[in-house]
């Protein structure tokens, strides 16, 4: 029906058993291993969500941290009252709102402002909370009680992730996919060709923040007590960012790669080294600017190029150009 | 009047980051996301200068200024000069800059934690009483403002009155065109860019005798910096200042009338009106 060809089919099937083999891990392990899984899933997620705005558009968006926390945050306030699921339905709603009112405002114009505007947003989200709770309650934070257990989170985001990726391919086919190819080469030229950017580069960043959200409500279980800080962590965003490009943006799995090892490298740091972490964001990111501008998987695919040009030079003429 | 002296006092600081800023964005197309942490350093430095070594923050400034103005060329020409060379394109030297500006950002906060700790920290300095129209302030703010009024003068007259400040207006304007009348736009550049630096740094110093600082707050004073800059227009000089009044005002009329957790709230508020009705900047002309 849809014309996948056996490649992509073969690619589905892989994915489809990956994440399978994946969702099998908290009958092994319920420690350890299991709670740095679900950062990996976590960060995969978001990572993936991430990527399927800035990868073709090359946007570096910092609103990570302000989606995920208005997600854990729609939770923890609508846990005593509404049912879980609905509750992630409405976070994702909420963050497609707010990533169409920042798109709305900034994605008209050039790149920078952007960036710029998305580099506050949490803190700015994080503010208005705050005071809007202090006015409000007394309290400062909210308690998310569920009978949800760390596997369950485990498997919820692994099922986000799949449809992540599902979104992500399924765009990638689309005409929007299509647009956002053009518009990613050059944007005079698309809007040359009829492509409205400012609106397929709204709709795309509406869909990366909705599955943002969705993450930031399928953890908030997890942190029982939600304060600003913790849910509007600005962190997130920056480590998001980095893995991302880490793993590099032009393949789908591309972040997945930075995911992994980056995440475990994190968890070392932070729990010896707590001091240091702001060090390692740093070279982290001097190191994705100066030794691997286009990630791991361009990486990749340069050595395997080099290696198909030995074997066959003939061949290289006839491949399009990616 | 007393909610607009005060936000005018403020922004005699907050015009000196933004120009720094601009300078950095707008003649050597850098978008220094350190930048607030260069400011967050010079606070240190002052602090480290009044406290150990008696020496006046405004004479402090002499050492200050100098050595800013010698570790961002450094920056400049090992770190950010192979990217403005590798950029095919400004979208591509603006993407590559944010980044390694990022890292600059978090290796800086990172090292400035461990050296002193995240605790907040201030020094007395001119803590008198200074009376103007009726109402009483620092005497500390006061002085701040007035030796900013003054760099900012000396600014002015640099970038409009001498020939090497001319050549600096015009790499901003079109470097490839400035350099056709022979300029040498890659030392201009790194000029702008370490005297950008400077600025900030004069900035910081003055800012740490009225306010009290710590090390991660650096990320704060870039996003307003960033914020005066675009609503003054990338470049222009009257516009910074100009936007940094608004701002200093707005800011400091949130803070005391509604709640001081608002600020940011308050500079965002002016940025999406900037945004939404004039991107090019207050003075900026329409981009044809």
């Amino acid at each position: 029906m849809m014309g996948l060809t056996p490649q992509e089919t073969k690619n589905l099937g892989i994915g489809a058993a990956l994440i399978a083999l994946a969702a099998l891990l908290p009958l092994f392990d319920q420690g350890f291993y299991l709670s740095i899984s679900v950062n990996i899933v976590l960060y995969a997620a978001l990572c993936t969500a991430w990527a399927l705005f800035s990868g073709p558009t090359h946007y570096v968006s910092l609103a990570t941290a302000a989606f995920y926390g208005l997600g854990t945050y729609s939770v923890g306030l609508g846990i005593e009252v509404l049912p879980y699921p609905l509750l992630l339905l409405i976070a994702a709603a909420i963050g497609a709102v707010m990533a169409g009112l920042v798109g709305a405002a900034t994605l008209r114009i050039s790149g920078v402002y952007f960036v710029i505007f998305t580099f506050g947003l949490a803190e700015l989200v994080r503010q208005l909370v705050t005071w809007t709770q202090t006015k409000v309650s007394t309290a400062m934070g909210l308690y998310v009680f569920t009978e949800m257990t760390e596997s369950h989170i485990y498997w919820m985001l692994l099922a986000l992730t799949g449809a992540v990726f599902l979104t992500s391919f399924l765009i990638a086919r689309s005409r929007l996919g299509f647009a956002m190819t053009v518009i990613g080469n050059d944007e005079t030229v698309a809007r040359h060709v009829g492509i409205d950017t400012a609106r397929s580069k709204i709709i795309l960043f509406m869909i990366s923040g909705a599955f943002i959200a969705m993450a930031g409500a399928i953890t908030a279980p997890r942190y029982i007590y939600i304060e600003p800080p913790s849910a509007f962590n600005p962190m997130i965003s920056f480590l998001v960012v980095i893995m991302a490009l880490l793993g590099g943006t032009r393949r789908l799995w591309g972040p997945l790669v930075g995911v992994i090892p980056f995440t475990i490298v994190m968890d070392f740091i932070s729990s010896n080294f707590p001091n240091h972490t702001m060090i390692v964001v740093g070279l982290a990111f001097l190191a994705i600017v100066y030794l691997i501008p286009h990630g791991v998987t361009g990486l990749l695919e340069k050595v395997q190029a080099r290696w198909k040009q030995r074997s066959a030079p003939a061949a290289v003429a006839k491949e399009k150009p990616a | 009047m007393n909610i607009i002296v005060t936000g005018i006092l403020l922004s005699g600081t907050y015009a000196l980051v933004a120009l720094g800023l601009t300078l950095q964005y707008g003649v050597a197309r850098i978008m220094n996301l350190g930048n607030g942490e260069t400011l967050v350093a010079a606070c240190f430095v002052a602090f480290w200068l009044y406290t150990g070594f008696a020496i006046n923050p405004l004479v402090g400034l002499l050492l200050i200024a100098p050595a800013a103005f010698a570790i961002n060329w450094g920056i400049y020409a090992v770190a950010l000069q192979p990217l403005v060379k590798r950029a095919k394109n400004r979208g591509q030297l603006e993407v590559d800059s944010i980044l390694a500006t990022f890292g600059l950002l978090f290796l800086l906060q990172g090292l400035m934690i461990l050296a002193f700790g995240g605790e907040y920290r201030s020094y007395t300095f001119l803590a008198e009483r200074f009376d103007l129209f009726g109402n009483s302030y620092g005497l500390n703010r006061v002085v701040a403002f007035l030796a900013a009024v003054l760099i900012a003068g000396g600014l002015w007259f640099f970038l409009y009155r001498t020939r090497q400040g001319t050549a600096l207006r015009a790499v901003a304007v079109d470097p490839n065109s400035a350099n056709l009348v022979a300029i040498d736009v890659a030392r201009t550049a790194a000029f702008a860019f370490a005297l950008g630096g400077a600025l900030t740094a004069c900035g910081g110093a003055l800012l740490s005798t009225f306010y009290t600082f710590n090390a991660s707050m650096g990320v704060v004073f870039t996003m307003k910096a960033l914020i005066i800059v675009i609503m003054g227009g990338v470049g222009d000089v009257r516009g910074a200042v100009l936007a940094a009044l608004i701002l200093g005002i707005a800011e400091t009329f949130v803070a005391s009338v509604i709640d001081p957790g608002l600020t940011l709230a308050a500079t965002y508020g002016l940025f999406i009106l900037v945004l939404l009705f004039r991107p090019q900047g207050i003075f900026g002309r329409a981009p044809t």
